[in-house]
């Protein structure tokens, strides 16, 4: 600490790295208070979710997932682009994980912009921090507003098919719904990147599924894993399952905009990025090994 | 170009600016002004050279002053948004569905007419967590609006559809104002920014958008004098969050339960500090955004931002407290620099 450098009490303290932190926090603090900052017109914070959210999921990401990001550079720096991932794990974290991926990894630092079913839209809490972490509802005029705005758009087709599905059927890739993104893709010209992720899939190993109690509460599934409900909160603590996360190669779709009305052309190109993302999602779980080792496959992967 | 233009709901606020505004045009030959009420001495001072006529358009006798007036251009402002100053919702949807039935069976009866401007609201979207994030003119909403305000707008919308079919000849806008903030608007909304401490639904902090009182004067006028069929969306760019508009305002959000959230807007309603009803609740739930291309397009005029709107609104109805910018900032600076004369 440079303080014993420092000569008159009276001197601008310039140099001081945390004399500039206390600063940047306070005036934080001030623009929260005072609604001096921007939002936009979807309802993104990109201040709190930089400055608030990301640093508490850094943690998770880092050392408790331990996170490797392979292909990061098949997201274009500038520009749309439809991130297409599997979707597993229970309760969604592989979206803000990904989100996190997408902003920490990339040089380009993009933010990822999630489409999500409206019942995340419907729940209080949950719905107002998706939006102002940039998520919108998966529709098409959103999908379409963000890609032409340029922005990297995220989907998890398989929706809750994917993240309620029972343990034993893990990394299995679940029917694509009606193919909607790929159309969205197709309209705009943007390309498609199809995003395996491994690892989410235990941190909430699901082996049952209280069908009257989901009913009762209006949720696609109510969730039994190892710990929940048996454990109570103690059992919402995620399994520290190592992850990988791989950018595939792009698709790219500009001059095909015409297809976008066609059915077949629609199925066969989500077909064909899911295909990829389960030949990926394979390759991935052989690279990793054990679900929860230490050992890290950055050699493989770099 | 426009001869004789007619204004209902004269005796409000913006019926009797656009009237007053509209009369010192001097491309505009005539302005009539009516209303079921009297004009205050506030609105007579707005409504200037326009000549002010007490006639009630939910009674057939609109007719008449329609067939002796021979207006070219009819600008329909009397749409109530609050049933407290209509007094009462029974009378609020009086003078919102009957009143409009009765204007445009005048209307259609009436040679001269040309042109029909009405002033309609974004409410016709409804609110809900199925929407899209931005609503375009072309957006159906996916549930029936709640409200009284709301259903109001689809009917009104629905009959000035109806009218537009049957008289074909006439250029028929409807502008969908955002909700009016300004520097001396007074609205339920404006109220609500005024409560020292605001009411909000726990869980939620939707995207708030308004439209400045001058802007929504100025679309009103260029529709009249120049020529934009159709339907469009008149808002400020950009959103607020709920959240962060209330601070702006230099005020605090107290989050209340959904289901609390009725209670309190009735003990608000009863107490008659301000009337909150069901679709203003969905509002404060789900928000309300809606794209403004096609006026800019069409109008080749933009609304100022959101915020600047709001702004305004703050600083004209001098909400500054405790919390304003400049006492927060001081606050910053003290802490600082006690911050770091500690750590010497």
């Amino acid at each position: 600490m440079p303080v014993a450098e420092r000569t008159g009490p009276r001197e601008p303290i310039t140099g001081d790295i945390w004399d500039q932190r206390v600063a940047n926090a306070l005036a934080f603090l001030r623009r929260r208070i005072t609604g001096e900052y921007e939002i936009d017109e979807f309802g993104f914070d990109p201040e709190l979710s930089t400055q608030v959210i990301a640093p508490l999921l850094r943690p998770l990401y880092r050392h408790w997932f331990r996170v490797e990001v392979i292909g990061i550079e098949n997201v274009p720096a500038a520009g749309s682009a439809l991130v297409v991932a599997n979707h597993s794990g229970t309760i969604a974290l592989d979206a803000v994980m990904l989100a996190l991926a997408l902003y920490d990894e990339h040089p380009a630092r993009r933010h990822l912009r999630l489409l999500g079913a409206d019942l995340v839209f419907q729940l209080p809490v949950i719905g107002e921090y998706a939006r102002k972490m940039g998520a919108t509802l998966a529709c098409m005029p959103d999908a379409e507003r963000l890609l032409e705005a340029g922005e990297v758009v995220g989907v998890f087709p398989e929706g809750f098919k994917g993240i309620g599905k029972p343990f034993s059927e893990r990394y299995r890739l679940q029917r694509f719904g009606r193919g909607g993104f790929v159309a969205a893709a197709l309209r705009t010209g943007a390309p498609i990147i199809p995003v395996s992720i491994v690892g989410a899939e235990e941190i909430y190993p699901l082996i049952g599924n209280i069908r009257p109690l989901a009913r009762l509460l209006g949720v696609p599934y109510f969730p039994v894993t190892p710990t929940f409900p048996w454990l109570g909160p103690l059992g919402l603590v995620p399994l520290p399952s190592k992850w990988l996360i791989e950018f595939g190669e792009p698709i790219y779709t500009l001059g095909d905009s015409e297809l976008a009305d066609d059915p077949m052309a629609v199925f066969d190109l989500a077909d064909r990025v899911r295909e990829i993302i389960q030949q990926n999602l394979y390759r991935l779980l052989r690279l990793r090994g054990g679900a929860f080792s230490h050992s890290s496959s950055s050699e493989d992967s770099n | 170009m426009s001869n004789v233009v007619l204004v209902t709901g004269a005796s409000r606020y913006m019926g009797a600016a656009i009237a007053g505004r509209l009369a010192s045009d001097e491309r505009v030959g005539h302005v009539i002004g009516v209303d079921t009420t009297m004009p205050s001495d506030e609105t007579t001072a707005l409504l200037g050279r326009a000549e002010f006529i007490h006639a009630d358009i939910r009674h057939p006798l609109i007719g008449r002053i329609l067939a002796q007036t021979e207006p070219d251009t009819v600008v329909h402002m009397a749409v109530v948004a609050s049933p407290a100053r209509a007094g009462g919702r029974a009378a609020m949807k009086e003078v919102n569905v009957i009143g409009t039935m009765q204007l445009l069976a005048a209307c259609q009866k009436t040679p001269s007419v040309s042109k029909l401007v009405v002033k309609s609201s974004v409410a016709a979207y409804g609110a809900s967590s199925r929407d899209p994030a931005l609503f375009t003119e072309e957006t159906e909403p996916r549930a029936m609006p709640r409200g009284g305000y709301a259903k109001d707008i689809v009917e009104i919308e629905g009959y000035v559809r109806g009218f537009a079919r049957r008289r074909p000849d006439v250029t028929v806008t409807v502008l969908r104002f955002a909700p009016f903030v300004g520097a001396r608007a007074n609205t339920t909304l404006t109220r609500y920014f005024s409560l020292p401490v605001v009411p909000t639904v726990f869980g939620r902090d939707p995207r708030v958008q308004f439209v400045h009182v001058d802007d929504a004067l100025e679309v009103l006028h260029r529709s009249v004098l120049e020529h934009h069929p159709g339907v469009f969306n008149v808002a400020g760019p950009g959103v607020l969050s709920l959240s962060q508009a209330i601070r702006r305002a230099g005020r605090v959000p107290l989050p209340v339960p959904d289901v609390g959230l009725s209670v309190v807007a009735a003990l608000a309603r009863h107490s008659g500090l301000i009337d909150f009803s069901l679709d203003q609740i969905d509002f404060l739930v789900h928000g309300r955004v809606v794209d403004t291309t096609r006026l800019k397009e069409e109008f080749g005029y933009l609304p100022r931002r959101t915020v600047d709107a709001f702004d305004d609104f703050i600083r004209g109805h001098d909400l500054a407290s405790v919390l304003s910018p400049e006492n927060v900032k001081a606050v910053e600076r003290t802490i600082l620099e006690w911050i770091r004369h500690a750590r010497r």
